[in-house]
């Protein structure tokens, strides 16, 4: 064997495990963060933690269901404010708009993307709380809303663009106007994909904490509506894990561990149940 | 009437020349077919930009009623569009221009509600393509968003049977459209076509992506639609325009070259080009 063709062989085996070992680098970080959670606060979790209030310093037991609670009603106020305005703004996009003015929409919409969740808080802490004089659970909604709205606006113009012309043909053909043809056919085409950019755009803003720290602030007991403040997982492990208290800390894990297996488990389901395919032919 | 109708002027039949004007004049869709001899549609001196690609010159056609229509011509002659300008389907794309004239029994199309002229000439596509839907739903379709007041049910099997598709699929209507074959499948767009009991149908080179075997198949339909309806087919396969078409629109770079009976068309055709055409010295 030449010289020459060993090193091309070795080069090959060398690259051939390099990008190997990068591809299980990736997947290890999953996995090592989700042992180290299930470590660090696998012990902690209990029945109490999804039922009971948090404990007052000092004391041993309670938990974070009002953290729980709290996430899952700032994601339906996320939903119900950035949903629709992504949805319709994506049909807009993929659907009626012309050149200029989607360019222009998909440009702000993928800069909106990029401003930093922290300059989300501000906004919503000037818009919402302080005209309110407080913090809110509508608040910390809107700013979350806010973040949703960029990832379902461009996913739902995806999965619409991908819905083959032939269809929207064949409806106009039959006398359907634009968003008749809009709503009965390319809306159902593509509602798996579309429902699974907005799951996946939720599960995303579930872990934000900066712009709750000063929208949705914290609250030891249960908020009882909209216009309190609320306590929220992410927050509420940024505050444990930088207490003095041991206990915290392990509490912190816990809900750090909570936080990951909720997106985890949204990821999985999606996954699984909705991105099995389209619902349309491919040619 | 006259002045759009020449030829009617000659048969002297005001009684079907009446009939054939109702659907449209009055909403009566009650009316059966009239004799042959009538023209249903007739395209005067049309000129068709796509920007500033002058598609189709001065074509004039005239669209026999309950007779088979045949449009043949190399690829990129203008046929296709001469056929989209029947049921106004450019109109979905963007810088189109449509200058001259298109009557629908007497009825300048452009004058009339661009939903309702599609109802009532209806198109079928080249690559079968039925709506991620059931069976029975691509079928009702039209029906649904025409605001079909009768029963469903019998409405859909009628133009299942029609499209010669009912002892197929009728055990599994409910299942999704995909299933079918797609010999099937454009069947099965026929009759989503034919449910709004279209005076006209095109048929935009419908055979182009089946066998031999749903070829003869559809051809075989067409035969047994005539007398109810008026068709139109743009094909690339020569043989199949001599099968199944009475008269026969020769096309190139946007003329039409040549328009005669189809037994005369391929026998003793008029222009030379025609001639190199039809003995496959070019196209």
């Amino acid at each position: 064997m030449s010289a020459r063709l060993i090193w091309r062989k070795s080069l090959n085996v060398t690259m051939l495990s390099l990008t190997g070992l990068c591809a299980l680098l990736t997947v290890s970080a999953l996995f090592f963060i989700l042992g180290y959670l299930m470590w660090n606060g696998g012990k902690d979790l209990s029945w109490n933690f999804f039922t009971r209030l948090p404990a007052p310093v000092g004391e041993l037991g309670g938990g974070m269901a009002n953290a729980i609670l709290g996430s899952l009603k700032l994601l339906l106020l996320a939903a119900l404010i950035g949903v629709p305005i992504g949805l319709l703004g994506g049909v807009y996009l993929a659907e009626f708009g012309g050149r200029t003015v989607p360019f222009l929409v998909r440009y702000t919409a993928d800069l909106l993307n990029g401003v930093p969740s922290i300059v989300i808080g501000i906004f919503a802490y000037a818009l919402v709380v302080m005209p309110m004089h407080h913090f809110s659970t509508l608040a910390g909604g809107f700013a979350l809303g806010i973040m949703v709205i960029p990832t379902v606006l461009r996913n739902t113009e995806s999965f619409l663009r991908d819905v083959p012309s032939s269809l929207r043909e064949g409806s106009f053909a039959l006398g359907a106007n634009k968003w008749r043809m809009v709503a009965t056919v390319v809306l159902p085409a593509a509602s798996r994909g579309i429902l699974t950019g907005v799951l996946l755009a939720l599960a995303r803003v579930a872990g934000e904490t900066a712009p709750l720290i000063f929208t949705a602030f914290g609250n030891r007991y249960w908020s009882p509506g909209w216009m309190q403040p609320t306590s929220s997982l992410p927050v509420i492990i940024y505050t444990y894990a930088t207490g003095p208290y041991e206990d915290w800390h392990r509490q912190a894990w816990a809900a750090g561990l909570v936080l990951l297996g909720l997106v985890l488990v949204t990821n999985i389901l999606v996954r699984t149940f909705l991105s099995g395919g389209t619902s349309f032919e491919r040619s | 009437m006259n002045a759009a109708f020449p030829l009617m002027g000659n048969t002297g039949s005001g009684a079907s020349t009446a009939a054939s004007k109702s659907r449209i004049a009055a909403e009566s869709s009650a009316t059966s077919a009239p004799g042959a001899g009538t023209l249903r549609m007739k395209v005067t001196k049309i000129d068709f930009y796509y920007g500033k690609n002058h598609a189709l010159h001065n074509v004039s056609l005239d669209v026999a009623t309950n007779r088979v229509t045949a449009l043949i011509g190399p690829s990129g002659c203008g046929k296709s569009t001469l056929l989209r300008t029947l049921n106004r389907m450019h109109e979905t794309l963007r810088h189109t221009r449509l200058e001259g004239e298109i009557a629908l029994d007497g009825v300048n199309i452009l004058t009339l509600d661009v939903t309702k002229l599609r109802r009532l000439v209806g198109m079928v596509f080249q690559k079968p393509n039925p709506f991620p839907k059931s069976i029975y739903e691509n079928v009702a379709y039209g029906l649904r968003i025409n605001g079909h007041k009768g029963r469903l049910d019998e409405a859909v099997e009628k133009s299942l049977r029609r499209a010669a598709l009912w002892d197929e699929v009728k055990d599994k209507l409910h299942k999704s459209a995909y299933a079918l074959s797609g010999g099937q499948q454009q069947r099965l767009c026929i009759a989503r076509a034919l449910a709004v009991d279209p005076e006209v149908l095109l048929l935009d080179e419908p055979c182009s992506a089946l066998d031999p075997v749903n070829t003869a198949k559809i051809e075989e339909l067409l035969f047994e639609l005539k007398p109810s309806c008026t068709l139109v087919i743009v094909t690339h396969n020569m043989q199949q325009a001599a099968r199944v078409s009475d008269s026969t629109a020769f096309m190139l770079n946007g003329d039409l070259i040549e328009f005669s009976p189809t037994g005369q068309m391929f026998t003793t055709p008029s222009d030379p080009r025609t001639e190199a055409y039809i003995t496959g010295r070019f196209g």
